[in-house]
């Protein structure tokens, strides 16, 4: 047969076959497969369609979707509406970065290696860290990597979590914990912050570290000295911070409150939301935990002329090195995305990024007031936000995401599923890309329901 | 000669690169506490729009990839990725999608992800498949705790040895120590396939299951694959099945039909979608009916047209990361299956066998070939014979392809053939890019005798030539420091 991405027609397709001496590919296959595993039928599948035919369909199924893009969003839980620059989706679009494979060849590959060492360059500008890696697949995988690694770092298999960190990061460190037999102990909140005393009596000598986030899942920009200072606690404890990448505009990054391992979610920096992935995870540490890092690094040096280039180093860290004595499983990362993520970061620069982030703060915190203000409707927490923030309502949350939803608002996330006792509570994130008057429209709305 | 500064030795201050419009609600300066707030700015570099797309298109222009070149990597299945996937990821009715929109808004996203449940179910001869593993490595994880919470399931705690072939990928071992589990390692008969005997004598009560490439990474079928699993099984473990070489036998063979429980399938290698230079890639996991109950959470269902997420399943391993998947690549791998069908995947696999196969035997005149038998989609090459008599390696041979536009083979893997070169040329290469790349071979084995010295300084057309690894590794720079 002939097929657009087939290039071979039947004319090579029979010379090949003859210079092997055989005259059919049945012969080729017969020789290779046994009989007794060879499959007989024909796979059922549907009839293959046409470049046109595939569009329609396609086309016709994302119509099928009520996209958030296509409404009034107030949806973030990690991942959120920012704005993505026209420039970025131009340059991932380059094909001489997405149809290349990790740069194993560095001579051919130092588009895709210098990006990533620029990557790394930037996330240790923006967290303050030492050294950060190529990316992981998301935050909370990161999460689950950064327990993991720092579990083998203090050879201490005892975790603590605040529960404010984003449940699907925790479920996720459950899950890889389960396998590995870690101990996780999650640490309960108190006004909507880690509780410092139930988080304090749990350290000791056998805690490997201890994980916050900030802004946490309700938004609230926890204190981080006093939670960094617990390492104290502990024997060789270290200390691990999911962070927004975008908070770090204008928030303390970690790299100032004596923490080893940062982590997040890279999707705010220029990704679509695209149903939750692809996204990338980000992940940096101090020097003293380098040859504990799990994924790739990228490091700056020297071609026999004495050009100065890029490669993949610290190898011996890794699965195909190391095999069963690597530090992670990882082969990739998520590299298109974290090209995004650079590109974001390199477009918005020094100014841009304080004032993106200056933009939530102030946004989030102006909607955060008007729903406060509203009646039937609660700010039940008193820490400072960033883009989120927790909203405790006096009727069910079907029902204002029904009438909302009619309106062309996404109204946020339903907090009961995660928490005990927030029936009715819900998750707003607003960020640069709201406008007052949609905001000031979304909370006459919500007074209506 | 391209510019190939760093963007931030290209910054300079008061650029922009961004505009946002004026913030329109009232400015507040005290929101956040001094103590939280952010000292010194980042020092993100300064330049305009422009200069950031020439900084990239530079970059890019620095690279080999598959719509520049051949690019014959060995297990990593480098085809051509069509346009048209680019495309319908782009489509705001997905890529606009939050993840956690109600279902009522996303069941086009989520008939997707139910379709292309039952297309790969289909190819690979299993139950059911979990979409959520975002890498070929990832879905290898995720089979293990599989393997392990059925284990314990049964009460066979005990059992934590994983077998594994000498030929099998650095990865498997990898995964498995991140499970829990200790690696066993079982050598090769003299044919490249699993030595039956070896098999034998570690098959006992401790054993959780077996990591198999099937075909492996020599390129061979094995042979006695039902054998094993009957073996493996009778034991009372679990076959894992790698589908980084599924390329080869797509309605020819599925591994359900061959004995695997669990298999994962790389969506960017074997359903056309992109590598992105190292990931985004997609690894579901299919499993057979045993291992249903264990899938992570959530799996999308369906009832009376209507499909949603079913999160009640209380013995499932939980969730491997975060959301359902790498969406936007489902969708790639989707509209590939939608645009080959059946006898389009099994041309695939048809093509990439002869490609592989009519390689090996023009080359097996110049070069060393350990195992010379019909191979699948790839086979190992190796350069051997150029170190023995010239004392070239195969690092050398390699990086005089460079020159020739035409990215190296997978090399020194596996471990198990001397100066292994694993070519795998894929189905979306024509017979004139073949005969190509057997020319250039030839070419590079008559330098290798002719003068192996100027072979060694190879290569000498590239962005920057050979980089001194070494010091990389002994005086790690891994970022960018401005000059004192």
């Amino acid at each position: 047969m002939n097929h657009q991405f087939l290039p071979n027609n039947e004319e090579s397709r029979r010379e090949m076959l003859e210079s092997l001496g055989l005259s059919s590919i049945e012969e080729l296959f017969g020789c290779c497969i046994p009989a007794n595993v060879r499959f007989k039928g024909n796979l059922n599948l549907p009839k293959p369609l046409s470049e046109m035919e595939a569009k329609r369909l396609l086309t016709q199924i994302a119509n099928v979707n009520r996209p958030a893009s296509s409404m009034v969003s107030f949806l973030g839980g990690g991942v959120a509406d920012h704005y993505i620059p026209s420039a970025i989706d131009h340059i991932v679009s380059r094909s001489e970065f997405y149809t290349a494979y990790t740069p194993y060849q560095a001579e051919v590959s130092q588009g895709t290696l210098q990006n990533i060492f620029e990557f790394q360059t930037l996330i240790c500008m923006l967290t303050g860290m030492d050294v950060a890696n190529a990316s992981m697949y998301d935050g909370a995988s990161a999460l689950a990597e950064a327990v993991l690694m720092a579990s083998s770092a203090t050879r201490q298999d005892k975790i603590l979590i605040s529960q404010t960190v984003n449940p699907q990061y925790r479920e996720t460190v459950q899950t890889y914990a389960r396998a590995t037999g870690l101990e996780i102990v999650e640490i309960p909140h108190k006004d909507g912050q880690t509780d410092l005393e139930a988080m304090e009596k749990e350290i000791d000598d056998k805690t490997a570290a201890i994980a916050f986030q900030s802004p946490n899942f309700f938004g609230i920009i926890e204190d981080p000295f006093p939670i960094s200072k617990l390492k104290e606690k502990g024997k060789k404890t270290l200390l691990i911070s999911v962070v927004d990448p975008l908070s770090l505009g204008i928030v303390v990054p970690p790299g100032d409150y004596d923490c080893d391992i940062v982590l997040g979610e890279g999707q705010p920096l220029g990704n679509p939301v695209s149903f939750g992935g692809p996204h990338l995870g980000f992940f940096a540490a101090t020097d003293k935990l380098i040859r504990k890092m799990p994924g790739r690094l990228i490091g700056q040096t020297k071609d026999v002329d004495g050009k100065r280039g890029f490669v993949m180093t610290l190898q011996t860290r890794e699965q195909h090195i190391r095999r069963h004595r690597a530090t992670s499983n990882i082969c990739t990362n998520q590299a298109l995305n974290a090209l995004a993520a650079a590109a974001y970061l390199n477009l918005m620069g020094k100014k841009g990024i304080q004032e993106v982030a200056q933009q939530c703060l102030q946004k989030a915190n102006y909607l955060k007031e008007k729903i406060d203000n509203l009646p039937g409707y609660s700010i039940p927490f008193n820490g400072p936000i960033f883009k989120e923030f927790a909203v405790k309502a006096n009727r069910p949350f079907a029902e204002i995401q029904k009438v909302m939803v009619e309106k062309g608002f996404l109204p946020g996330i339903h907090l009961q599923p995660y928490y005990d006792g927030m029936d009715d509570w819900f998750l707003v994130c607003v960020t640069e890309n709201r406008t007052r008057e949609e905001m000031d429209r979304f909370a006459a709305g919500l007074e209506g329901v | 000669m391209k510019n190939r500064d760093l963007i931030f030795e290209k910054s300079r201050p008061g650029k922009v690169g961004y505009s946002l419009p004026e913030l329109d609600v009232p400015q507040k300066d005290n929101i956040l506490p001094d103590n939280l707030k952010r000292k010194e700015p980042a020092p993100l570099p300064e330049v305009a729009e422009g200069e950031v797309i020439r900084h990239y298109i530079n970059l890019s222009q620095l690279n080999h990839s598959v719509d520049n070149g051949f690019y014959p990597l060995g297990s990593c299945t480098m085809k051509y990725n069509p346009k048209i996937n680019e495309d319908i990821s782009r489509l705001p009715g997905f890529a606009g999608l939050h993840p956690y929109q109600s279902e009522d808004m996303t069941q086009g996203a989520l008939k997707i992800m139910a379709e292309l449940e039952k297309y790969l179910c289909e190819i690979g001869g299993m139950d059911r498949v979990t979409l959520q593993p975002a890498a070929g490595a990832h879905g290898e994880l995720t089979g293990l705790m599989l393997m392990r919470a059925y284990h314990k399931h049964r009460g066979q705690e005990q059992r934590k040895k994983i077998i594994i072939p000498d030929s099998g990928h650095g990865t498997n071992p990898a995964s498995v120590t991140m499970c829990g589990y200790e690696t066993v390692e079982i050598p090769s008969d003299d044919k490249g396939c699993i030595d039956l005997e070896a098999l034998k004598e570690v098959l006992d009560d401790k054993v959780a299951g077996i990591m198999l490439t099937n075909p492996n990474t020599l390129g061979f079928y094995e042979e006695n694959v039902s054998e094993v699993c009957r073996m493996v099984h009778e034991a009372g473990g679990l076959l894992y099945y790698d589908g980084a070489n599924a390329n080869a036998i797509m309605g020819y063979s599925r591994p359900g039909d061959m004995g695997f429980d669990i298999i994962h399938f790389n969506l960017h290698k074997t359903f056309g979608t992109p590598h992105g230079g190292g990931g985004p890639g997609s690894g579901p996991v299919g499993v057979k009916d045993k291992l249903v109950p264990f899938l992570p959470n959530p799996m999308v269902e369906e009832e009376d047209g209507k499909y949603f997420f079913d999160y009640d399943r209380p013995q499932s391993i939980g969730r491997v990361r975060s959301f359902y998947g790498n969406f936007g690549v489902l969708l790639k791998a989707f509209t590939y299956i939608r645009m080959m069908g059946a006898r389009g995947l099994k041309q695939v696999s048809e093509d990439a066998v002869l490609n592989a196969n009519y390689i090996m035997e023009k080359l097996s005149k110049s070069y060393y070939l350990k195992y010379h038998r019909n191979c699948m989609h790839e086979f190992v090459l190796s350069g051997k014979k150029q170190k023995d008599e010239h004392g070239v390696t195969t690092t050398d041979i390699v990086k005089n392809l460079l020159d020739h536009g035409i990215h190296p083979p997978t090399v020194y893997f596996p471990l198990i053939v001397e100066e292994a070169m694993m070519i795998e040329p894929t189905e979306t290469e024509s017979k004139e890019t073949l005969d190509n790349f057997i020319e250039v071979m030839e070419k590079i084995a008559k330098m290798a005798e002719e003068d192996p010295e100027k072979l060694k300084e190879a290569p000498f057309t590239t962005p920057v030539r050979r980089l001194d690894e070494a010091s990389a590794a002994r005086n790690p720079i891994l970022k960018w420091e401005p000059e004192e």
